[in-house]
């Protein structure tokens, strides 16, 4: 890649001074991936929007922020977390593990819940070969970031058949404080990086939902978070994946998760997206063995300068497998969306069954909608739809609350719930079905303060 | 209760109504009469506030009041009611909701305690019942799936719960069966009162057979071309509107 292609990383020597402190630096393998991925990344640079998947988000910012994990996490004070009642809790505060903050619970037997820093030294084995298995040094200069960097995250392993009832809830919390290692000749902002790295082996026939709450621990915090992570999908196993993020307006958010699911096995992930000047939810599917699916959804309520970017891509890699994705846009302001879907099925991928939806409601003439929705079929006995509609909210339904008696702005934010309703239904996690539509009405009621 | 006086009105630049003269007094029944394309839904539209319903000349007073200066929902607090040609349709909000927040948000309007849900659905059973709507009709989302009685009968609904002092009803008869006509004439009939003035927007004549107005208009060209009482009405519907739109 010419660097006209791609932003070169000007701290890319910064991670050979850190990589002794990391988690697990005593483990050849994972310093071998770690060193390899940030080779990668210092080779290609951050790629630019010249690079077809980024032709929508650009990540300039971004070199001139530090990579380097922050170090404020024992220290960093933190108010009003959410809560998932009877959840299974961890709380990770820029990037590191709170025991203090946390509680794990009582799991059922053959349950393994843990942080990734307390797994790499207590049951180094058990990680080897899963940790970078799906989400593995590659073209994908974020994730190589990611693992170079890695600091904590959620280890979650379920053996054959095991069930948790209660969700469990995984809270990550940015300071912005401690950056560590910027330098200053870059004459950039300190700020620092939050690398979590999540890592769920959901054996065959086991059940379970993890919860995500991302959020700033202060107002207007400037950090920047990169979660990483990667899900394996049993046979007949089931993974509930639930992710709501209202990070500070000055952090960038970039998130890559990766899942494999194998024969009769079910994934679904469901992201409210409303924080974060700059963020980027990119999720990759691979239905690997027959019967298996997948339900990815979302919304995301954008407005000020604020820019979110969703990126799919399914692939059916094996017969009989169903797909679904509903994604819906609220967009104020001169904020920016991105929509980028895309469904790769396989030449012995027959009978597959693959839709997908973007819905965006535009409520400024300076907010944008751009969707990119691409299928590559390779099979012939395939139903793959697609469609994406943007417009203004209804003028008939305004007009119709109106001459009830709703005021304006109250009939709008009617109907904008009204809009996301339909996915909203769809949580069947009802605690975090509550905190959702408490966090949307927020939304809508500073909208209104705004306007008033 | 409400004045219009010499009421010129434009829709997308392009003039609608020409100098509209009309007298509605409480407790009285208008019906206005016109063919297609004479004005009648904008006049609605204009009394209620619509967006893109621009008065160029003329007034419209209500209660003493001058409307131009209220929004809709104003209007609605004030008092005034439009039942919908076309009821709108609305996935994602449950009747119910739809209605009590419109309850509610008049209520507060005219500085009255707003009611919980318990209170609401005990105030609008008997309407409901009355107008043979099922409690399951109120759980559906705003209109969706309705048949076309099953809408209007909703508009009656609303009329009911609101219990405005002007309602405009436009095309209220229209698309209905003679039962559902019949139904939610005795709905209209029972909100009949010495307090509140109502306007029937029609192209038929046969509304009128079930509630009877106490004035009958014709409009035509933007203009009422032509008054009388309830007579004027089986004239209209013997004769047609052409003698009186040629003549006029």
């Amino acid at each position: 890649m010419g660097a006209r292609d791609s932003h070169p990383l000007p701290y890319a020597g910064d991670h050979a001074r850190v990589l002794p402190e990391l988690p697990g630096a005593a483990l050849d393998w994972l310093t071998g991936m770690r060193a390899d991925s940030m080779a990668r990344v210092a080779d290609a640079g951050l790629p630019s929007t010249r690079s077809e998947s980024w032709k929508y988000t650009n990540l300039r910012s971004l070199t001139k922020l530090s990579a380097t994990p922050s170090t404020g996490a024992a220290a960093a004070a933190v108010a009003d977390l959410p809560v998932v009642e009877g959840a299974h809790r961890l709380v990770f505060v820029d990037g590191g593990y709170r025991p203090d903050l946390s509680d794990p619970g009582t799991l059922p037997e053959g349950a393994t819940l843990t942080n990734l820093a307390g797994a790499l030294s207590a049951m180094p084995e058990r990680i080897e070969g899963r940790l970078g298995a799906l989400a593995a040094a590659n073209g994908h200069a974020v994730v190589n970031l990611n693992t170079a960097f890695m600091s904590d995250g959620l280890v979650l392993m379920l053996d054959k058949d095991v069930v948790v009832d209660e969700p469990i809830h995984l809270v990550f919390s940015g300071s912005g404080s401690g950056a560590r290692g910027a330098s200053d000749t870059r004459g950039g902002v300190e700020q620092a990086a939050n690398h979590m790295r999540n890592l769920i082996v959901a054996g065959p026939g086991s059940h379970v939902s993890v919860i995500e709450s991302h959020l700033a621990a202060g107002g207007d915090a400037a950090y920047w978070t990169n979660p990483v992570t990667e899900i394996d999908v049993g046979e007949a196993a089931w993974l509930r994946h639930i992710k709501l993020q209202s990070d500070a307006a000055a952090a960038t958010h970039l998130a890559f998760t990766r899942a494999r699911v194998a024969r009769d096995g079910g994934y679904e992930n469901f992201a409210l997206s409303l924080g974060a000047g700059l963020s980027r939810n990119e999720i990759e599917v691979v239905l690997a063995g027959a019967g298996a699916s997948c339900r990815l959804d979302g919304a995301f309520l954008m407005r000020g300068k604020q820019h979110c970017d969703t990126t799919t891509l399914i692939e059916h890699a094996a017969p009989g497998c169903t797909s679904n994705e509903v994604y819906k846009g609220v967009l104020d302001g001169r904020a920016r969306g991105v929509f980028q879907g895309k469904i790769v099925v396989a030449k012995d991928a027959q009978q597959t069954n693959g839709h997908q939806q973007c819905k965006s409601i535009l409520l400024s003439d300076h907010a944008e909608i751009d969707t990119k929705p691409e299928l590559e079929i390779y099979a012939d006995d395939v139903k793959c739809s697609h469609g994406a509609t943007a417009g203004e909210l209804d003028e008939n339904s305004l007009f119709y609350l109106r001459a009830r008696g709703v005021p304006e702005d109250e009939a709008r934010s009617m109907l904008i719930l009204a809009f996301l309703d339909e996915l909203l239904e769809e949580i069947t996690v009802l605690p975090v079905r509550t905190q959702l539509q408490a966090l949307v009405e927020d939304w809508l009621a500073t909208r209104e303060g705004e306007a008033a | 209760m409400l004045e219009i006086t010499n009421l010129h009105a434009s829709v997308d630049g392009k003039p609608i109504l020409n100098g509209l003269d009309l007298k509605v007094a409480a407790g009285e029944v208008h019906a206005i009469m016109g063919p297609n394309g004479s004005g009648k839904s904008t006049l609605s539209y204009v009394l209620a506030g619509r967006d893109g319903y621009e008065r160029t000349d003329g007034g419209i007073t209500y209660k003493g009041r001058d409307l131009a200066e209220l929004a809709p929902e104003e209007r609605a607090g004030e008092g005034i009611f439009l039942a919908f040609q076309y009821p709108v349709e609305i996935p994602g909000i449950a009747n119910a909701t739809f209605l009590k927040t419109a309850y509610n948000a008049v209520r507060k309007y005219r500085g009255e305690p707003e009611v919980d849900a318990m209170e609401f659905l005990k105030l609008v059973r008997g309407k409901r019942e009355m107008l043979g709507m099922s409690e399951e009709m109120l759980r559906r989302p705003v209109n969706v799936g309705f048949s076309g009685g099953e809408k209007k009968r909703n508009e009656i609904l609303q009329m009911a719960v609101l219990d405005p002092t002007l309602a405009i009803l436009d095309e209220t008869d229209s698309g209905l069966d003679i039962d559902a006509l019949k139904t939610v004439a005795s709905g209209i009939n029972a909100l009949r009162g010495p307090d509140r003035a109502m306007v029937l927007i029609t192209h038929y004549q046969r509304l009128l057979t079930y509630v009877e107005p106490d004035r009958v208009h014709v409009l035509s060209g933007g203009r009422i071309v032509k008054s009388g009482g309830k007579e004027l009405a089986l004239e209209l519907e013997r004769d047609g509107y052409a003698n009186i739109t040629a003549a006029a």
